[in-house]
C-alpha cells in the first residue's frame, strides 16, 4: 500500500514538533494496515493537532475546539464501516471534557489520539489540563494553583475499554496506533510529545526525559479488562432491532352527532395526581369521535407529583383559531390548587358558565350554574374525580354524550385500564 | 374525515420522519423534550438513530457529523440550548451542513420560565451566529404547520445545505390539537445534489444554484469538511477574493431564493385599511381578532408569515402596499417589527407585543386596533 499523506500538502509543523513524528507514524500505521484512503476519516479540532487532517488524503472533518469526539460519534453511527480517527490536543481534552467522559462511557468505536504536549501551543503557550504545576507557561502563575489531570486515569474511570500511554518517539508507535484502531470500541491514546515553539524553551524536555517521566506515572497498555463490553453502535443496532415500530397516534373516525354547534372552552382544574391532563385528553378524543376539532393545553409545575394541575380544552365544529380560553363554557373545579392557579379567570364567567365542583373546593366569587358533587361520600377517589365529572357531563348531554365518552375511553385505554374506566363511568352516573 | 390528536412536538417528529430524517440527537429541555421522546419511539425500530447527547453541544455535534456522512438530521431544544448550539450553528452555516434545528421557544431571558411560551428568539435565531450570514427560519402556527413545515425544513436543509430552524413555541409544541393527517399537503422528498461524473470533486465548488454538490464522508470520493475559512477545495485560504466570493455566495443562495420557500397565509377583507402581520401562535389570535373586527364593521386583513428568514421583502411590500395602517403583533416586546419597518418605510408600523407568558388574546388585539 502507498502512503495516505497528501502529496500536495506535505506535513509542515514547527521544526522539532512531535506532531510530525506522530503524523509519520500514523501514515505508516495506515500503510501497514493496507487501508484505502476512503475507508478512513480523520476528525480534528482546533489547535496544532487540527492540522493533521489537512496532511492526509483521507476523508476529513475539522470542527470546533473540543468537539471532535461529538462529530466522530455522529460519523461512526452513520457509517459504521469507516475507521474514525480523532486527533485532539491537551487543549481539546480540557474544553471537551464532557465529551471525553461520555465517549468513554458509550464505548463507540473511534480512536482518540491525544497529542499531549502540555500547553496551548497555537495561542502562545498557555496552560492546559495536563500542564504540570511547576511548569513555566504563558498564563502566569495560574497553572501552579491547579492540579493537572491524568487523561488515562480519567478515561479508565469513565469506562474506556482501551487506553495506552505512549511517547511520540517510541519505536513501536505505528504498531501502537494500529492496535488501537483495530480495537472494536473506544480507544484512547495519551501521546506525550514536545512543543518546541512554545513549551520546551522554558520547560526543557527530550525524548529521554519523556520516557523517564512516563515511567513515573501509571502505565496503560491496551484493553481495560474491567471495562470490557459491547461497542456502542453495534449494541444500539441490536437493541433497536428489538423495538416495536411506533404507530402513529390513532385516527378517530366521526361516528356520532355533535351536541354543540359552536366553540366551547372547558377548564379542568385540580391538583397533581388527579389525572386532570388525562381527563382533558379523553374529552378531546370524545369530541373527535363526533367530528369536532379539539385542542388541549396544560399547566402544571415541574414537581409533577405536587402542586396544581390544570388543562384547557376547546371543542369546536369549526377549525380552532385562538388557542386560549377567554371565558370558559364549562369548568370542572376538582382541586383547590388548580382553582387558585386560575382564579383571575373566574371574573370572566357568565350566567351560562356551567360548573361542576367538588364539595371540598372553595371557588372565588363568580357567576355561572354550579353543580356541587359530593365525591367523598360516594367514595370516588381523588384520581377518579375528573373522569367521574366527564361521565356526569355525558349523562347531562353537556358537550359530550355517553357513547362519545365510551368511545374515547376505548381509544385511550386497553385491557384492565379500560374496564376500570368503563366501570367508573357507570358508577359516576349515580352521583348527583 | 378522520382526526388525530397530536402534540405540536409529536407532529414535528413525524413530519421530519416522513421527509426522510433518520438521525436525531437532542438533550432534554422543557418544552422541547417530547420531540426527543417521540423520535426515540419512531427512529430506532425504523433503522434510524435517536441519541441523547451529554449536552446540547454534543447533540448538535452528533448531527453535524452524521449529516456530513449523508444522513438527514434534526435536533431540538429551547432558547438555552440554542445559546449552546450557537458556535456549531455558525459552523453549519459557513460549512454548508444540512440540519434542521427546532427551537420550541419558552419565556426568556436565560433559563426563563420553562413552561411558559414566547416568541422571544426570533432575532436570536437569525443573528445568533458569528459572521451574521443568513439562515432559514420557519414558524408554525398550529399542529398542522408543525408537520408540514418540518417536512419542508428537512427538504430545504438538503436543497440549500444550511441550517433550517423551526421557530415553535411552548404553546404549540406542548399543546394537543386535532389534525386530519391525510389532508396534509406534504412535499416530495428532496436530496442533496450529487457531484457530476468526470470532474474532480471540490467540496465547496458551486454551480449556478449557489449550492455545492455533496458526496458523503465514507463514500468512494474523498470528502473534506472544515469549520475554518476555506476555498472550494475545503482547504484553508487567505485569498480575499476567494473569501469574498464564498461569503457572497452563502448570502445569496438563501436571500436570492426566498421566494421559492415563502410560506404564508393571507386573509384579505374587502375595504380593509388595516393589515395585521403576525406569526406563530399569535397569528391565530390575530385571525380571530380580524374576523371579530370585520363582523363588527371594521374590516381588517391578516398576513400570517410562516417563513420569517430570510425575510420575504417583496411579498411584504406587495401586500402592505394597499393598506394605510400596518400592525405587527408578536409575543415579545418588539423584534420582527423592526424588520417590517425597514421594508415599509413610508407609513407608520404599529406594534403590539407582550412578554408575560400568556397568549396575546383576540380581545387585546381588537382593542389595540380600535385605538390606531
Amino acid at each position: 500500500m502507498s502512503s495516505l499523506i497528501n502529496p500536495n500538502r506535505p506535513p509542515a509543523y514547527c521544526p522539532g514538533c512531535s506532531h510530525e513524528v506522530v503524523t509519520r507514524a500514523l501514515d505508516l500505521c495506515f500503510k501497514n494496515m493496507a487501508i484505502d484512503a476512503n475507508r478512513v476519516v480523520l476528525v480534528s479540532d482546533i489547535g496544532c493537532s487540527g492540522l493533521f487532517d489537512t496532511f492526509f488524503n483521507t476523508h476529513a472533518f475539522h470542527g470546533l475546539h473540543g468537539r471532535a469526539l461529538t462529530y466522530a460519534t455522529g460519523i461512526k453511527l452513520a457509517r459504521p464501516d469507516l475507521h474514525v480517527v480523532v486527533t485532539m490536543g491537551d487543549g481539546g481534552l480540557g474544553i471537551g471534557g464532557a465529551h471525553l467522559l461520555s465517549t468513554c462511557r458509550r464505548n463507540i468505536d473511534v480512536t482518540l489520539l491525544i497529542l499531549n504536549n502540555f500547553n496551548y501551543g497555537m495561542t502562545g503557550g498557555q496552560f492546559s489540563a495536563t500542564t504540570p504545576s511547576d511548569a513555566q507557561v504563558g498564563s502566569g502563575f495560574l497553572n501552579k494553583i491547579e492540579k493537572p489531570m491524568d487523561p488515562c486515569q480519567v478515561m479508565q474511570a469513565a469506562g474506556a475499554t482501551y487506553i495506552s500511554r505512549v511517547s511520540a518517539y517510541q519505536k513501536d508507535l505505528a504498531d501502537q496506533l494500529q492496535q488501537a484502531i483495530q480495537f472494536e470500541g473506544f480507544a484512547g491514546l495519551d501521546i506525550w510529545g514536545i512543543c518546541p515553539g512554545r513549551y520546551t524553551r522554558h520547560n526543557p524536555m527530550t525524548f529521554k526525559t519523556i520516557q523517564a517521566a512516563l515511567d513515573d506515572v501509571p502505565a496503560f497498555d491496551g484493553p481495560i479488562a474491567e471495562n470490557t463490553r459491547p461497542e456502542y453502535g453495534r449494541h444500539y443496532r441490536q437493541m433497536a432491532l428489538k423495538q416495536q415500530p411506533a404507530p402513529m397516534p390513532p385516527k378517530v373516525e366521526k361516528q356520532f352527532t355533535s351536541l354543540i354547534n359552536s366553540r366551547n372552552g372547558v377548564l379542568i382544574l385540580g391538583s397533581a395526581g388527579q389525572r386532570i391532563i388525562t381527563a382533558g385528553e379523553i374529552l378531546c378524543l370524545a369530541g373527535l369521535a363526533a367530528g369536532l376539532h379539539a385542542s388541549q393545553k396544560n399547566d402544571y409545575p415541574i414537581t409533577v407529583l405536587r402542586g396544581h394541575s390544570a388543562t384547557d380544552v376547546i371543542l369546536s365544529p369549526q377549525k380552532i383559531g385562538f388557542a386560549g380560553i377567554e371565558s370558559p363554557n364549562v369548568v370542572l373545579a376538582l382541586g383547590q390548587e388548580g382553582v387558585d392557579r386560575r382564579k383571575a379567570l373566574f371574573n370572566s364567567f357568565s350566567d351560562e358558565t356551567f360548573i361542576i365542583m367538588d364539595s371540598r373546593v372553595a371557588l372565588p366569587e363568580c357567576r355561572g350554574h354550579k353543580l356541587v358533587l359530593d365525591f367523598k361520600t360516594h367514595k370516588i377517589k381523588r384520581q377518579d374525580m375528573a373522569m367521574a365529572s366527564l361521565a356526569n357531563l355525558a349523562i347531562q348531554q353537556k358537550l359530550i354524550s355517553m357513547p362519545m365518552l365510551e368511545e374515547a375511553l376505548r381509544i385511550r385505554f386497553k385491557g384492565k385500564a379500560l374496564e376500570g374506566a368503563m366501570a367508573l363511568t357507570q358508577r359516576s352516573a349515580e352521583i348527583t | 374525515m378522520s382526526l388525530t390528536l397530536l402534540e405540536g412536538n409529536e407532529a414535528i417528529a413525524w413530519g421530519a420522519y416522513h421527509a426522510g430524517c433518520r438521525f436525531f440527537a437532542g438533550y432534554p429541555i422543557t418544552p422541547a423534550t417530547t420531540i426527543l421522546s417521540t423520535m426515540m419511539k419512531i427512529l430506532p425500530p425504523n433503522g434510524g438513530y435517536c441519541i441523547q447527547g451529554e449536552d446540547e453541544i454534543a447533540s448538535i455535534g452528533f448531527c453535524l457529523g452524521a449529516s456530513m456522512a449523508g444522513q438527514k438530521v434534526m435536533t431540538a431544544t429551547s432558547g438555552p440550548g440554542i445559546s449552546l448550539y450557537s458556535e456549531n450553528i455558525s459552523f453549519a452555516i459557513g460549512s454548508e451542513i444540512p440540519i434542521v434545528i427546532v427551537d420550541v421557544q419558552r419565556l426568556g431571558p436565560s433559563t426563563g420560565y420553562a413552561t411558559k411560551g414566547a416568541d422571544g428568539d426570533i432575532e436570536f435565531l437569525r443573528w445568533g451566529n458569528s459572521g451574521g450570514l443568513p439562515v432559514i427560519v420557519l414558524a408554525p402556527t398550529d399542529v398542522a404547520d408543525c408537520y408540514i413545515l418540518t417536512a419542508h425544513a428537512v427538504n430545504l436543509a438538503e436543497q440549500y445545505r444550511c441550517p433550517v430552524f423551526i421557530a415553535s413555541n411552548k404553546e404549540i409544541g406542548m399543546a394537543r390539537e386535532s389534525l386530519d393527517i391525510e389532508s396534509l399537503d406534504l412535499p416530495a422528498e428532496i436530496h442533496r445534489s450529487k457531484p457530476r461524473q468526470g470532474t474532480p470533486y471540490l467540496p465547496f465548488a458551486a454551480g449556478p444554484t449557489g449550492v455545492p454538490d455533496f458526496t458523503p464522508i465514507g463514500d468512494e470520493i474523498i470528502s473534506r469538511q472544515t469549520s475554518s475559512m476555506h476555498g472550494p477545495d475545503a482547504f484553508l485560504t487567505v485569498d480575499p477574493e476567494v473569501i469574498a466570493v464564498n461569503q457572497e455566495r452563502l448570502h445569496k443562495k438563501l436571500t436570492g431564493a426566498v421566494e421559492s420557500f415563502t410560506y404564508y397565509d393571507l386573509h384579505e377583507e374587502t375595504g380593509a385599511q388595516v393589515l395585521l402581520i403576525a406569526y406563530g401562535i399569535t397569528a391565530r389570535a390575530a385571525q380571530t381578532a380580524a374576523a371579530n373586527c370585520s363582523q363588527s364593521g371594521l374590516p381588517v386583513s391578516v398576513l400570517t408569515l410562516k417563513t420569517l428568514w430570510p425575510i420575504p421583502v417583496d411579498l411584504i411590500k406587495k401586500i402592505a402596499a394597499s393598506y394605510q395602517q400596518v400592525v405587527v403583533v408578536e409575543m415579545n416586546l418588539g423584534q420582527y417589527v423592526h424588520d417590517i419597518r425597514g421594508i415599509i418605510c413610508d407609513r407608520s408600523v404599529k406594534h403590539f407585543g407582550q412578554m408575560d407568558g400568556n397568549l396575546i388574546t383576540p380581545g387585546q388585539i381588537e382593542e389595540f386596533i380600535a385605538h390606531v
